[in-house]
């Protein structure tokens, strides 16, 4: 019985970590069309192109997999694993319900999810170092730089929320939630949001894989099937993204109905928070790099100590 | 993995013998020649990129260890610190110096015998000692010993001033890294600036 | 869990790492090697924190410091070979020996000439 419940929750996890993702592919395609005054794919599967992605993936598969010739073999081929594989294991802790909703719990839940989250750069770096490319090379060190300095506000922004609750586990942080906590803990949620953005590399952020200069930053010689791993790691780290904070800074599955729709809620949630994601990239232009840094360093970490010292006068004011 | 002890139990009665090991200790055992094997060839190679990523394999196993030992909250700062920060940062150098793709023939100094007979030998006494002195210790792994909520409590009721400390040398230990690696001269128009067109040589020169 | 495992794994990560100190010639590999020993000590106060069931916690605390402090070692020690690398090219350390004296021309980059000359 025990096994076979774990055994349920990884295979719904899995489940959900392929379907997400497309899902928010898709409405990116679709949404930016219309957006720019487009129409987007309207052929495949008939209604409104609703099978692009399923093309897409059909068209990647079909491509030969060219490995360069100057290329390390090994690291080259295995690097969109190691990008992919920690937000599988991130979706398995995100607590989508109440009453143990959730893939697996885990005690030291945002420890986990922060932790975890930090080993996807090691696949952007073995990718530009392992592609014998300067091009992939300057990406990988942009991507590096970039996660190194994004880190720390979306590590302060979180701690602020763990110390609102009084506990570092997610569904712990859900239960704690109060309506009062979404101006409360605002500061932390924008830093949190913004930080997180970064981390993907999602424009305006998007300088490591800045085609205009660098052509596709780390994943420059990818192709095939490795090239559609990195794509896919990209979208489920905004599903990632947005389900957590959906989960720390939003209330989860709190909201009308909450004991049979709570699920419905976060997936509400987190879909609106995608759509933001979205939104941004289509209105901003692309940061240089040094507005990069001079953001994460002069903008983001001051907000995010700010939000900590809030949280905790108001923390000892109303204990 | 009940079922394992159970078994194991049943056969052995004195279930403390090195003949019948518990399901733990057979995945300790495991995951600990991984992690030594990745070590040793984290130390070895001439591919210095590798040699980082085979570190990475060593400290993941380590952070293994830790859970095995019921220090959850160790284990994931070792995650967070040593894979995420840590690793990463030795990546970054490694490709600032140039480390190419391939052996690169200077990755090891000409006192590679004497540092092997150094390494035996310290192994040799250390393992003769350890096992002496250790072989009929055991570790009692019931009740969590290392939950965050318990590391937190003793982190700030006992250890406050020693952390206070460590925030202190932190913050020295960042101001000294900015200090050793801004541009000699600390000409302040270096950087680029936004609207602004470079034009002194001093800088190109300077690379 | 037999106390003498970790200990044992940590003896020969430790020794693994001081072969790593002494051969090693590139200056990060060093400092890689440098971590393994740590992580070897790291290892040992959790086994023996656990094992004394120490009511003040002081090896898991002490591990927590360590890691901390290697991080910041890190940092730093990055930060040194980096600029060694830029005004040496080389990040060999037995190329290194010159303590900081401008006597040999030759290993002089361009920016430090033109500050010489000055």
């Amino acid at each position: 019985m025990n096994l076979l419940d774990t055994l349920l929750r990884c295979v719904g996890t899995l489940v959900a970590f392929l379907v997400l993702p497309l899902v928010v592919g898709q409405a990116e395609h679709k949404v930016m069309a219309h957006m720019q005054g487009r129409l987007g794919p309207m052929y495949a599967g008939g209604f409104h192109g609703w099978a692009q992605l399923v093309a897409d993936g059909v068209k990647f598969v079909q491509k030969e997999n060219v490995v360069p010739a100057g290329a390390d073999r090994r690291v080259f081929q295995l690097a969109p694993a190691v990008a992919l594989l920690p937000y599988l294991l991130v979706l398995l802790v995100i607590p989508v319900g109440p009453d143990g909703m959730v893939g697996q719990v885990v005690d030291a839940g945002i420890f986990f999810v922060l932790a975890v989250m930090g080993i996807g750069v090691l696949g952007s770096l073995m990718a530009g170092w392992a592609s014998a490319n300067k091009f992939s090379l300057l990406g990988a060190l942009r991507t590096a730089a970039q996660l190194m300095s994004y880190e720390l506000p979306m590590l302060l922004a979180a701690a602020s929320v763990a110390m609102a609750a009084g506990t570092v586990s997610l569904p712990g942080i859900v239960d704690a939630f109060h309506w009062w906590w979404v101006p409360w803990q605002l500061i932390g949620a924008f830093v949190f949001f913004t930080a997180g953005l970064a981390e993907l590399q999602r424009p305006p952020f998007d300088m490591p894989v800045a085609d205009s200069e660098i052509i596709f930053g780390a994943y420059t010689e990818y192709t095939g099937l490795r090239f559609a791993l990195f794509l896919l790691s990209e979208y489920a780290g905004i599903v990632v993204l947005c389900g957590l904070t959906t989960v720390l800074f939003l209330g989860g599955w709190h909201g009308p109905f909450e004991d049979g729709l709570g699920w419905l809620w976060t997936l509400v949630k987190t879909f609106a928070l995608a759509f933001v994601v979205l939104w941004l990239r289509v209105t901003y232009p692309r940061l240089r790099e040094d507005q990069l840094m001079r953001f994460a360093w002069t903008v983001l970490i001051p907000l995010a100590l700010a939000q900590l010292a809030l949280t905790g006068i108001i923390k000892v004011a109303i204990s | 993995m009940s079922t394992l002890l159970a078994a194991a139990g049943s056969l052995e009665p004195a279930a403390r013998s090195y003949l019948s090991p518990t399901g733990q200790e057979i995945v300790f055992l495991l995951v600990g020649a991984l992690v030594l094997g990745a070590a040793v060839v984290s130390v070895t190679t001439r591919q210095l990129v590798h040699a980082a990523l085979w570190l990475v394999v060593a400290l993941g196993g380590l952070a293994v260890e830790f859970l095995l030992l019921t220090a959850e909250f160790v284990a994931w700062v070792q995650v967070l610190v040593y894979l995420g920060s840590v690793v990463v940062l030795v990546l970054f150098g490694l490709m600032l110096t140039r480390a190419p793709i391939g052996r690169s023939p200077e990755a090891d100094s000409g006192n590679r015998p004497a540092a092997l007979a150094v390494g035996a030998a310290s192994a040799a006494t250390l393992v003769t000692l350890v096992v002496d002195a250790f072989r009929s210790s055991w570790i009692d792994l019931s009740g969590a010993a290392g939950t965050t909520r318990l590391t937190g409590e003793y982190l700030f009721s006992h250890w406050v001033l020693p952390f206070e400390a460590l925030s202190v040398l932190l913050l020295a230990a960042l101001v000294g890294a900015i200090v050793l690696s801004r541009a000699k001269g600390g000409s302040a128009d270096a950087k680029p600036r936004a609207g602004k067109l470079r034009t002194g040589l001093t800088k190109q020169k300077e690379r | 869990m037999h106390l003498a495992y970790p200990a044992v794994l940590a003896v020969l990560l430790f020794s693994v790492g001081v072969y790593g100190v002494l051969a090693r010639r590139n200056v990060i590999l060093v400092l890689m090697s440098v971590e393994l020993m740590l992580n070897a000590v790291n290892l040992n106060l959790v086994a023996f924190d656990v094992w004394l069931r120490d009511t003040l916690h002081a090896g898991q605390a002490l591990t927590l410091f360590t890691i901390t402090v290697a991080a910041a070692e890190i940092g730093l020690g990055l930060a040194v070979v980096l600029l060694v690398y830029r005004t040496r090219r080389t990040a060999a350390v037995d190329e290194v020996t010159a303590l900081g004296d401008r006597h040999e021309a030759d290993e002089l980059s361009d920016g430090e000439k033109e500050q010489a000359a000055a």
